[in-house]
């Protein structure tokens, strides 16, 4: 494998604490060394600034829903699916990018590692079908376990030690990477018509509650030691006045401690808090929460979150929310796609457009700065737009360019058509606070590695860690001040380099490298209890059979296999 | 204003994609810098001038220039389509997404279209002297947005799934129309002055729907209205009107049910 020497380029890195100083960074086959021969091809980075590749810590870029939205959005990809010059296929659609055009846009931001944010564990081979087909990036994918049926019975009764061996056995079957929780109890309780606005509202059936269904599967989550933390999409999302819900949630993380050995501090990751963040009693009154939410999580430091930011676009949103795509349609009346997935799970599909002259999409805009702008610990909270949700994912380079120039920001902030009512209610005009290169390089790079307990290999450029390295035409010296230049420049990577290759030159892609899909492999004593359960759910509610459920490796033919041992 | 020429010297084996074909691309350049632009024909891309003898220097603007294009365009999609301003004479039948997304201007076919013309159009005015093919001022397919504004008017007969989603501006055709007219549609009107065929303003929110000849077969989601006198085109007449689509939801202005119009000709 051919060696690399980054010379003179602006080195951010958190995992050292090297905050833009010039450093020449050695590159051996595929990892970061000390020091290579004077065979090593020289990569020019002076006047740019280097960081490690970015991880993408929730997005919704593979599976069924996904492509739910894909096809029943022909419109989303008419003016934009032609093939650009060079050894890139057709790239289609703006809002749910088909999977080349996924893995380039990544590539082009500085992007290594993405992790699907929601897979339906039935629908698995699917979600790894996909990836597969998704060049350069590495992903994972984070199987859906909060509305499901055998954890709704296990945690009902406090069986801590089979739920644990019940998401084990999940995640060989699905090659999952670790617990994902969206509206806990909610989407099941939907099944009979109902939702779970509190984390106090019994599912019907389970008699169960969400605050319970967290509190087990964080529990779980620790017994088993995973790398990632349990990951939650809270109850509630979107509505006003949620706030407090929200604050709920978080609170369930006190007292509890993380176990692994991946070096993960949280064991709570609430995601897309920009949706959960609303003050006020209706539409009428809606305001930011982002300052309340942010105190608490500033605080307690088992927690981490990532923003969702709305990017005020026409986008497409999904979730494995049931109801609330449901009420968005109600909203918005634009089409509306539900898929029911037997027992774990259902999801939604519904577009949706942020129109900046509407005052409700303006707030929540401001509402998702401020999260970022709050955080005091920028290991703890990473940016995202929650792709395609609130926005798609790339806009990033746009939501940097807010977070690190008030300018650019307050242009935006003035200019909306209900400016005065926006600003009145929410805080962001008397923020001044700029995002720095490296705070952001905490935020995208090494916070959110640690959080996925990948801060081994990724995130970082110490010598021995993964050769994925991203340099921006940025001079930390003169950086710019014109917002449109920021975003120009994380838009279009001088050069990114991918398990220490060459995949994007001055924003075009050369190499579709050899990407990975990352999963977990947990390791829990036999538990005959747990496999008479499946045997007899199988048997008794699917509509397939076991021998049908698994992702066998040729669905995923690239493994990076993480193993956890929680027989001990 | 100044014109430009453009005459078809080769026909596409497949089809051409020129969507740099209207008066907003050409305005400012030159033949030499026009016969330089780009077009798709599947996944290649060639030039304008590889297709088009051009003749001619457009003006500075959009609305100061006017292209005549001859030769035979029936392999040709997107001419016209986005334009803001400005003129364009088709004498040829064109393909598909002719005139589609237009704000502004004049675009005159002298002959047919294919299907999806007129796609969302928001301005200007379509005059096709020819027939027209499915989906004619319609929303793109999946899209919520179809026609919002301006004249289109068809001198022959429409297809099916015409003015889909319509929300504002006219539509005239003077010959038949198929299948699913008005479907989905929540303002602008339409006025046929031949026969319609069926599903005549399924689902209509609001708007009005003019027919000069006979429906095939009503929805019954039509309720009579009484009989109005109007002059509907130039033509005065005695309509009966119906109120509709009563299955679907009807917003309300000042306390009141806003349904939408239905008028037949006697």
């Amino acid at each position: 494998m051919s060696e690399y020497l980054i010379k003179n380029g602006h080195v951010f890195d958190p995992v050292q604490g090297i905050k833009g100083d010039k450093k020449d960074i050695g590159v051996k086959d595929g990892k970061i060394v000390d020091k290579v021969s004077s065979s090593a091809k020289v990569i020019d980075a002076s006047g740019k600034t280097v960081m490690a590749g970015a991880l993408d810590i929730h997005a919704h870029v593979a599976g069924p829903k996904v492509n739910a939205g894909r096809w029943y959005r022909p419109e989303d990809k008419h003016f934009d699916s032609h093939k650009k010059p060079g050894i890139t296929r057709i790239e289609g659609g703006k809002s749910i990018p088909t999977v080349f055009k996924t893995g380039y846009e990544y590539a082009r931001m500085g992007f290594t590692f993405v992790m699907e944010a929601a897979m339906p564990p039935l629908y698995a081979r699917h979600v790894h079908e996909e990836i597969h087909d998704t060049p350069i990036i590495d992903e994972a994918a984070l199987p859906v376990f909060g509305n499901n049926w055998f954890i709704l019975e296990y945690l009902k009764n406090q069986e801590i030690e089979n739920t644990a061996a019940y998401v084990a056995w999940v995640m060989r079957q699905t090659k999952g990477y670790g617990i994902k929780v969206v509206n806990p109890g909610g989407t099941e309780a939907w099944a009979w018509g109902l939702n779970c606005l509190t984390i106090h509202d019994p599912v019907p059936y389970f008699e169960i509650t969400p605050a319970e269904i967290m509190t087990g599967l964080m529990a779980a989550n620790e017994y088993l030691g995973l790398p990632h933390s349990m990951h939650v999409h809270q109850n509630d999302l979107g509505n006003p006045g949620n706030y407090k819900v929200t604050l709920d949630s978080l609170k369930l993380a006190e007292g509890v401690k993380p176990n692994n050995k991946f070096g993960r501090e949280q064991v709570m990751h609430s995601t897309h808090l920009q949706f959960h963040s609303y003050k006020g009693e209706n539409w009428g009154n809606f305001e930011s929460g982002a300052k309340e939410v942010m105190d608490y999580v500033n605080k307690q430091k088992n927690i981490t979150i990532d923003t969702g930011n709305v990017t005020l676009d026409e986008t497409t949103t999904m979730t494995a929310d049931g109801p609330f795509e449901h009420h968005l349609h109600g909203l918005n009346h634009l089409k509306w796609i539900n898929v029911d997935v037997e027992l774990e799970t259902a999801a939604g599909v519904v577009p949706y457009i942020y129109d900046p002259d509407i005052k409700v999409c303006a707030i929540q805009w401001a509402i998702g700065l401020e999260l970022a702008l709050y955080a005091k610990d920028p290991m703890r909270c990473f940016i995202t737009t929650d792709h395609p949700n609130a926005g798609p994912f790339t806009r990033y380079p746009r939501v940097y360019a807010w977070l690190m120039s008030k300018k650019y920001r307050d242009e935006r902030l003035n200019t909306f058509k209900h400016a005065d009512k926006v600003i009145s209610a929410t805080n962001l005009s008397g923020m001044d606070r700029e995002i720095t290169l490296y705070e952001l390089a905490q935020m995208t790079r090494a916070g959110p590695a640690r959080a996925l307990g990948l801060m081994k290999d990724y995130g970082g450029l110490k010598a021995g860690m993964n050769a994925d390295i991203a340099i921006y035409n940025i001079n930390p010296d003169k950086f710019p001040s014109d917002g449109a230049a920021i975003e120009k420049a994380f838009a279009n990577v001088a050069c990114l380099l991918k398990d220490g290759k060459i995949c994007v030159d001055e924003g075009k892609i050369v190499d579709v490298g050899k990407k990975h899909t990352f999963w977990v492999d947990a390791k829990v004593k036999e538990n005959k209890q747990v496999k008479h359960d499946i045997k007899e759910k199988f048997l008794r509610y699917y509509s397939l059979t076991e021998n049908n459920y698994s992702v066998p490796e040729s669905y995923a033919p690239h493994q990076h296999i993480i193993s956890v041992d929680a027989t001990q | 204003m100044n014109t430009v020429t453009l005459t078809v010297k080769k026909v596409p084996e497949l089809y051409l994609e020129c969507e740099n074909v209207n008066p907003d691309v050409f305005a400012g350049k030159t033949a030499d810098k026009i016969a330089k632009l780009p077009g798709y024909q599947g996944k290649e891309i060639s030039t304008l001038g590889e297709y088009f003898t051009i003749a001619g220097e457009a003006g500075a603007t959009a609305a100061e220039t006017k292209i005549i294009i001859n030769g035979d365009c029936s392999k040709m999609k997107y001419l016209g389509a986005k334009m803001t301003a400005g003129e364009v004479v088709i004498n040829s039948a064109c393909d598909m997404y002719t005139g589609s997304w237009m704000k502004g201007g004049k675009l005159v076919v002298n002959g047919d279209v294919h299907s999806f013309c007129g796609l969302a159009m928001a301005g200007g005015e379509f005059t096709i002297n020819g027939n027209a093919g499915n989906y004619l001022g319609a929303a793109y397919r999946g899209d919520w947005r179809g026609m919002s504004g301006g004249v289109l008017r068809v001198k022959g007969n429409a297809g099916s799934d015409v003015a889909t989603f319509m929300t504002g501006g006219e539509m005239i055709i003077e010959g038949d129309v198929d299948i699913h007219i008005g479907t989905h549609m929540e303002g602008g009107k339409i006025i046929v002055k031949g026969n319609a065929n069926r599903r005549v303003g399924g689902q209509l929110v609001k708007g009005e729907i003019y027919i000069f000849g006979k429906i095939n077969v009503m929805m019954p989601g039509f309720k009579p209205a009484g009989e109005v006198a109007l002059e509907v085109d130039g033509t005065k007449a005695k309509f009966v009107e119906y109120l509709g689509d009563l299955g679907e939801r009807h917003p309300k202005k000042k306390g009141e049910t806003v349904y939408g119009k239905l008028f037949l000709k006697q």
